[in-house]
């Protein structure tokens, strides 16, 4: 039986990147997730971290594992509190750039995961949540 | 204060006993588990019972004091499921223990009908939510054990065949959907890893229908062996599938297509043979033509 | 910092990632590709990611900077050796480096290397 356990990581500098690619990749493994699909977090995580750093001026990951409703699952949660995201629709197209021509790698990451929150309010901050089922 | 985890914990052999006895043989089926584990099972669980009984909690089964007995049911319920057991038959096996139990109970509380009759109640409606809580597991269990089986039949679906050294095909039959175009593309571009294959064809004249989702399922495959360092090239391309195609304006971009199987081969031996070619050139010393 | 070795044979430079890379360092290796590549006078460039488990944007974008900056100083990059995983993943990101040359192993990525004669020309893969 997986417990349930929930970590919260800082994204202060470039090698914080890292560290969460690496515990996500390990909370990944632990709960079963197909390589594949621990890829395809492992690399959604590594995204909105990267935004989280440059896009936010840094903030925090939550990682939380999930199992009360016996589905096994993988609940990550990047908040900042930055300048926020002004117009989300642009945002969210493929190939919106913004800052030093980096793209946000929204909708990128969306199309890793299975479901994606995001939540954002100019001058205060943005907090995406994805999750990724077993 | 209940008397109900005092009787279980006293009289717990005399229970036991009864439970095996009162068993029917319908209920213990034999040619699913031998008599010795099934009086372990019963043994241990209701010893792990009777002492989360000490707590005092006779309501709620989903707190601390009955961790243990909901592993253990856990536990039970898979192993059931695994020898082949409803769902059903591993409830029935819970309540089966309400019948010893409500006879101790008689006994111990004889004379006092209505003690006995909240004792029963009690008991009665533990032991129901424990029943249930194996139903909930064992449905997840054979649920688990379904999209295994149909892992399994997908993989099965998607042969791979090795055509000559460095040149895979990949045909495809039946209808493409998301969760099999998945199985598809990683199956397809393990092999292309393990045989080294720089050219892989993909076939589907066995597909009936290809939609936008489709094509772009297809791109994504031919997309991901492209990094990896193949080739893709599809086949089996039907007259009906090529007017869909335009038809939709999906763009396969510049996939190389051919109409069969063969045709594609004789291209694929080309794109490996090229660079042979021009290697040998090379250590030659010739230039390259 | 620590620095991705680039080991030189002959004409050809060939850096081996077997790390998680730091931004930092990613854009470390991509600035010592450029400068050896000029100071060896290499024709090509082998890339072997065989050992990466994830591939990002950003390492995809290094990757597509490395070979158009090689393609300026006229040698030619190929990256062999991309997981299968990594593979679907970057795919799915939306990222398909055109104009990243790929092979399959080090040994075929080699091989496209001395054929591509070290102009950027040459059988180009997108």
């Amino acid at each position: 039986m997986v417990p349930q356990s929930t970590e919260t990581l800082p994204i202060r500098i470039s090698s914080d990147i890292v560290m969460v690619r690496q515990v996500v990749r390990a909370r990944a493994a632990e709960i079963g997730l197909s390589l594949v699909d621990q890829t395809k977090i492992v690399t959604a995580a590594s995204e909105l971290a990267r935004n989280t750093l440059e896009h936010g001026k840094g903030g925090e990951c939550q990682v939380e594992v999930l199992n009360s409703t016996g589905r096994a699952g993988l609940r990550l949660s990047f908040s900042d509190r930055g300048p926020g995201i002004p117009d989300l629709t642009v945002a969210m197209r493929d190939g919106f750039t913004t800052g030093n021509g980096l793209g946000l790698g929204l909708s990128g990451s969306k199309r890793l995961v299975n479901d994606f929150e995001i939540a954002t309010k100019v001058g205060e901050g943005t907090r995406v949540t994805v999750t990724r089922w077993k | 204060m209940s008397k109900i985890p005092q009787i279980l914990r006293e009289d717990e052999q005399q229970i036991l006993a009864e439970w095996m006895r009162d068993m029917s043989s319908a209920e213990k089926r034999s040619d699913l588990i031998n008599a010795d584990d099934l009086r372990q099972q019963c043994d241990r669980f209701l010893r792990l019972l009777q002492q989360a009984t000490q707590s005092g909690q006779l309501a709620e089964i989903t707190g601390e004091p009955y961790a243990l007995v909901r592993d253990f049911l856990s536990e039970l319920s898979d192993s059931r499921a695994r020898r082949g057991f409803t769902p059903t038959e591993t409830a029935k096996f819970v309540f089966s223990l309400k019948k010893p139990v409500f006879a101790r109970l008689r006994v111990r509380e004889s004379g006092n009908a209505d003690e006995l009759f909240a004792a029963i109640q009690t008991t009665s409606e533990l032991i129901d939510k424990l029943g249930l809580f194996t139903t909930e597991i064992s449905q997840k269990s054979r649920e688990a054990i379904i999209s295994r089986h149909q892992q399994d039949m997908l993989e099965l679906s998607t042969p791979v065949v090795k055509l000559w050294e460095g040149i895979l095909a990949l045909p495809l039959i039946g209808t493409l959907d998301s969760a099999r175009t998945q199985v598809v593309m990683e199956t397809l571009l393990q092999k292309v890893v393990d045989t080294g294959s720089a050219v892989a064809i993909i076939d589907i004249t066995g597909v009936p229908t290809v939609d936008t989702l489709v094509a772009q399922h297809l791109m994504k495959t031919v997309t991901a062996a492209r990094l990896m360092g193949a080739d893709c090239i599809i086949s089996g391309i039907r007259p009906q599938i090529a007017q869909t195609i335009v038809h939709l304006g999906v763009g396969l971009g510049d996939i190389t297509t051919k109409a069969t199987l063969a045709d594609a081969f004789l291209v694929a031996l080309e794109r490996i043979g090229s660079s042979v070619r021009s290697s040998i050139a090379e250590s030659n010393g010739k230039p390259r033509t | 910092m620590e620095r991705i070795p680039i080991l030189q044979m002959g004409e050809f430079l060939l850096v081996t990632i077997q790390v998680d890379m730091h931004d930092r360092l990613a854009l470390a290796l991509q600035d010592d590709l450029t400068n050896k590549i000029v100071s060896a006078g290499a024709r090509g460039v082998l890339i072997d990611i065989s050992s990466l488990e994830i591939v990002d944007s950003f390492i995809g974008r290094m990757l597509a900077n490395i070979a158009a900056m090689s393609r300026v100083l006229d040698a030619a990059t190929v990256v062999v050796g991309m997981k299968p995983a990594v593979a679907i993943t970057l795919v799915e990101l939306g990222l398909s480096l055109p104009g990243v040359r790929t092979a399959l192993n080090v040994e075929k990525g080699m091989d496209l290397l001395r054929a591509a004669g070290g102009r950027a020309g040459g059988p180009a893969k997108h």
